[in-house]
This record gives C-alpha cells, structure tokens and sequence, in this order.
C-alpha cells in the first residue's frame, strides 16, 4: 500500500493515523440496497482506487464518506472518531466530481481559494497555497479567468486545484477524467499521480475504467452491487481475481469463461479437445471447472506452440487504433480475442481461435479462483 | 422593398397605432381632440403632462403604484427565493402537489378574492395603505415567483451546493455569495413578472385603496367621470404609465423569454 507520507519542512505531516473506517454500512434508499453491510479501513496517506460498473454503489460509498448522505445503518469513523451524523462541511474532506463543477461567478483564483477563506486562512498563507497548487495543475496564467472561459480540461483541473488547495484528511474523487477525451484523459492522470500520492490525505478514486484503476495503481476496493468483492494492491488484484465476478471487473475487455472439466490428467475447455494438464493446473482434482482465459491471451492464429483449438465464427470484429477486437460464441458464453495488428474479418467467417492452456485461470462451479497462471507468463498490463 | 415584407409591416403598423395614438392625443389640446381628425399634433402642447407632474392627485397616483409594486416585488421574492430552493433541492411528502396547487391559485379570477380582502383589511385597519395592496398581489405573485425560480434553481447542478457545503460554506453565506449570482437572470425576469401583474392589476389595487393609497391606474379611471373628459391629461397619464414597464423589460429583455417558459428552457 502507497502510505507516501509528505516530508517536507515547510510542511509538516498533518495527519497523523487518520485513517476512515466503514462499520457494518448499509445505504438503502427506498426498497433498492445501493450498499449491502460494508466494512472497509482506508489508512492515512493511502491511494485508494474503487473500480466498478456504474451504478456498482461507487458513488454512494464517496458520497457516505464526505457525509452528503447519510447511512441506513452502521458507523463511519475518522481518525477513531464517530463521524456518521457530523454534518459535511464539518468534515474536513474534498471531493471532486465527474461533471466540471466550479463555481461560476468566481475567477479560477477566488475558486481555489474559497475553501480555504471559508475555514479564515489568512490572506498571505492563501495567497501562497492558491499559487503552489496553481503551478502544479498548470493554472497559473488562467487565475483571473471565470471557469466558463476555460476549456473543459482546465475546468476540471481548476475542480481538481479545489480539492488539493484545501489539505482535507479526506480527497474523493469520482470519475474525475471520465468526461475528458481520451488524450486529455491520459495526461492529467499522469499528471495527477504526484499530488494525489503527495497529498497526505486519504485519497479515494472512483472509477469505472480497470486500465484506469491499473495505472493509478495503489490499493484498489473492487465493487460490485453494494459490496466489495476483493481488495488488494492494483497488480495483485489483477493477477489473482478471487472470483469470476472480479476477474471479469478487472478486465476490459472482461475475462472470457467457459465451462470445462480436468480428468484423466487432461483438461477440456468447453467442447475443445482435451489437452494435457498445464503444469499450474496440476494440483486441482478431476471435475467440473470454470475456466478464465484474458481476450488478449485469445489468438487467432496459431503461435505453434501447444494449443487449445477453437473453431468459431466472427460475430463481430471491431479494430481499434492498432488493436483488432473479435467477439464470438463459444459453447454458449460470449467471447473476445484481442490481438495487436489490423486484421479485418467478415461477420459469420470461420475463424480459428487458440488458447495456450499456461494462460488459463481455474474456477470453482461457484466461481471462487483455484489456481492463476504464474505471474512469469502474464502480459505487461494493458 | 420585397413584398414578403409587407405584411410584416402591416403588422407592425397595426401593433404601433394605439400606442401611437395615445402620444399622438398627449400632445394635442382638448380643442383639437374633440375638433378635427389630425394625424399629428397642429396645437403642439406639453400642458397635459404639467398638468400630471403639478398636480398632486394625479403625481401621487404614480408614487403610489409605485410604492406598493415595490414592496409587492421585495415580498414575492424574499418569500418565493427560499420556496423554490426547497422544491428545486429537497422531495418531502407532497412536493408535487403543493407545488402545482401553488399555480392554481393563479387560476381564479382576482375577482373572487375582492370580497374577502376587502372585508379582512377593513376589520383590521389595512384598508387603504400600500401594504394592503402589495399583500394581495402576492396571492398572485408568490405562487409565479416560485414557479419561474424554481426553474431556474433547477437549470443549476446541485453538485455546486454540495462542492460549496463540502468546502465549508454554511447554508447561507453559499446562498447569498454563490447561488443568488448564479440565477441572477432569473431574479430579474420574476422581478419583471412581479412589477408587470401588480402595476397593470386594477381590480384589487382600486377596491382596497380610497385616498392616501391610490395607484395611478384608479385615479385613470376616476377622473374620467369627476371632470368631465379630460382627454390629453388623460392620454399623457397613459404614455407616462407605460414608461416604468418598457424601462424594466428594457433590462430584463435578453431573458425573459425563458422567464415565460417559467425558467425551463
């Protein structure tokens, strides 16, 4: 875990032990459950990343930690304190949202600097953070703008300068780039690494993208329908989905699955051949599984090694930059093969698909990981 | 000039002779008026507004409307900017209801509360006093203003109320610094709607006021009767009532369609 506390003497660390704590929360508006009995520990200095699919209970968890709503039931507690009923503006948190949401009727400076004259910081010291903020989101020249004369970029970037300027114990951050083009996305989130980890605060991003949530890397909470299915550093999380559900969330395109079963030292994915048994499969008994195979680990042409054979017709093939995505059926689930190159294919045309059996992961019926391949076989991270 | 125009300038024409007529008999003596029909002032005369401006029942007729227009507006929207917040922000039980119950009450003709206003304000000693008038206009009014900001109110994510509550803002001092500017259109147009009921209104403004409160509308319509027909005295009045309202959509002219569409466009 990325616990980067600030060292700096002009600065000295802020927060000590902070750290937020969800005890037994649930959230139920109505008769929808939007969170299901969650516990969670967030440490101080902490990156923290939620990933899951909108709609996942992402941004009720955030909204529960400034305190905008409040639980059905349990407690929320900061830094060993019970914080569940204190009212949001006296919390010490920042939050940003997805939309660009400044105030319009203050200049970038005025904007930045409004938490901080609300809390009576004298002018000097707002002078002085407002600037170093400014410098590091790359505002300085736009400070006497009003946000609607900015691009959408900067916007949020005066959003983002917002929620740094003010120090909180607590920064949320939800879905902050998703309106952004994709270049702009890539770069304020380069360029965000820094003050976020340097922050000191507990930090929290929201996302819904798991390139996204792999490139900010730290501890990632995967979400899923009100509760946490797996947390863990992004990597690990990755390499060792505890369960179908996650191993689908961390992927994008998701994880393909298929029935299959292993005896008689042979393992059959869906209604291919049997191969021979990989060697990290060896220790799972013979009966029925459920095998995982990553899109980018789907060839479509043989690397002539040893190989599972699938013969399928393209449903749908989709190229992207230098990206070629295949969507197809196999024995009854839908998959995807996604290779490097440009390879155009007609819908309907047969199509040869390999698998190498070193590439697939082994669940149980009930979806829980028996066996990941050896991180030495894995991809880079998309 | 092509002839797609012309019926554009039938229009207007059409549109512009009342108004112009009305200027056109400000200017003119009594003589010339009732005489021949002339298109344009041939006895050129100012009399009729000194007339207006010198003569104290008339004068007081315009500081009179004015006075209780003024506090109807502050009122209606004093009263209506914290109401629309609240049913633009916050669901309680019959929201919905109240808040189309609210128009209804534009529903029925000013008429039907002449009776009791009338007899309410005599028993307690409002009758005839500013006041008076300027709460009955906002049986109208209130109901408009909440309506038209809440619309506006709307058209504002409530991402920036709670960004604002997130920094530290108190309910108010966001209220006042970050939100009253964000609507500030839509203040002016309500303001507008406000002024425009309440100034052109004659039912309710004549019955409750006798003397001391008398709108310039009601003495229009009293001296007409009292001395005979004073025609230019009382074309001029009529020019000079129509200046306060072309002044104000003057300034509200950018935004008042969307005001019509009671902030929701």
């Amino acid at each position: 875990m990325a616990t980067t506390q600030r060292v700096d003497p002009d600065c000295p660390p802020r927060k000590n032990g902070m750290s937020l704590v969800f005890d037994n929360i649930s959230k139920i508006v109505g008769d929808e459950v939007h969170i299901q009995s969650m516990n969670l520990r967030l440490e101080s200095g902490s990156f923290n990343t939620l990933l899951g699919r909108t709609g996942a209970g992402k941004t009720t968890m955030l909204r529960l930690m400034a305190g905008l709503d409040r639980p059905s039931s349990g407690r929320i507690l900061m830094g060993g304190r019970d914080v569940t009923t204190v009212a949001v503006r006296r919390r010490n948190v920042a939050m940003v949202y997805q939309q660009f949401i400044n105030y319009p009727n203050f200049t970038v400076y005025k904007n930045m600097a409004s938490p901080l004259e609300v809390a009576g910081v004298d002018l000097e010291e707002i002078r002085q953070r407002v600037g170093r903020v400014a410098e590091m989101m790359h505002l300085e020249d736009y400070l006497d703008r009003l946000p609607a004369e900015l691009s959408g970029g900067q916007q949020q970037r005066v959003a983002l300068a917002r929620a740094l300027v003010k120090e909180a114990d607590l920064l949320l951050l939800d879905e902050p780039l998703v309106n952004l083009d994709f270049k702009l996305r890539e770069e304020l989130r380069i360029e965000l690494r820094n003050p976020l980890a340097d922050s000191g605060a507990i930090v929290v991003y929201a996302t819904a993208e798991p390139q996204e949530a792999l490139a900010l890397g730290g501890n990632t909470i995967i979400v899923d329908q009100g509760r946490i299915l797996q947390q863990g550093l992004a990597a690990e999380v990755y390499r060792r989905p505890e369960s179908v559900r996650t191993a689908r969330l961390v992927g994008d395109p998701p994880m393909n699955m298929v029935e299959g079963t292993i005896g008689d030292a042979t393992l059959r994915l869906g209604t291919a051949d049997p191969v021979e048994v990989p060697e990290h499969l060896l220790t799972l008994s013979d009966g029925p599984y459920v095998f995982g195979v990553r899109p980018h680990h789907v060839r479509t042409m043989s690397s002539g090694t040893a190989e599972i054979e699938i013969g399928a017709r393209v449903g749908l093939a989709e190229i992207s930059g230098s990206e070629t995505s295949v969507h197809f059926e196999y024995a009854g689930a839908p998959w995807v093969s996604l290779q490097d190159g440009v390879h155009p294919r007609g819908v309907d045309d047969p199509i040869g698909i390999y698998v190498e059996p070193r590439r697939i992961f082994a669940f149980d019926t009930g979806g829980a990981l028996l066996a990941a391949p050896g991180n030495d076989s894995e991809a880079p991270v998309a | 000039m092509k002839p797609r125009h012309l019926l554009l300038v039938v229009y207007v024409v059409f549109l512009m002779l009342p108004l112009y007529w009305l200027l056109n008999m400000s200017f003119k003596t009594n003589e010339e008026i009732l005489g021949a029909f002339t298109l344009f002032p041939h006895d050129f005369t100012l009399d009729n507004y000194r007339v207006i401006f010198t003569d104290a029942s008339w004068y007081m007729g315009y500081v009179n409307s004015i006075i209780y227009v003024t506090l109807n507006t502050l009122i209606s929207l004093s009263v209506a900017l914290p109401a629309a917040y609240a049913f633009s922000r916050y669901t309680f039980v019959g929201d919905k209801h109240l808040f189309f119950w609210l128009l209804t009450n534009r529903m029925a003709p000013p008429a039907v509360f002449l009776l009791p206003f009338f007899q309410l304000y005599s028993s307690i000693g409002l009758f005839d006093t500013h006041i008076a008038v300027a709460l009955a206009h906002c049986l109208f009014n209130v109901p408009l203003s909440v309506w038209i900001l809440e619309g506006f109110m709307s058209g504002v994510p409530k991402e920036i109320d709670e960004t604002a509550f997130v920094d530290g803002y108190g309910f108010t001092r966001f209220f006042l610094t970050i939100f009253l500017p964000m609507i500030r259109s839509g203040i002016g147009v309500t303001a507008f709607f406000c002024f425009m009921f309440s100034w052109v209104e004659l039912l309710l403004a004549r019955t409750l006021t006798s003397v001391n409160a008398k709108p310039i509308a009601a003495v229009m319509t009293r001296t007409v009767s009292a001395s005979g027909m004073d025609w230019g005295v009382l074309a001029a009045a009529g020019v000079l009532t129509i200046v306060p309202g072309a002044l104000v959509i003057w300034f509200v002219r950018n935004h008042i369609a969307k005001g019509f569409a009671l902030g929701r466009v």
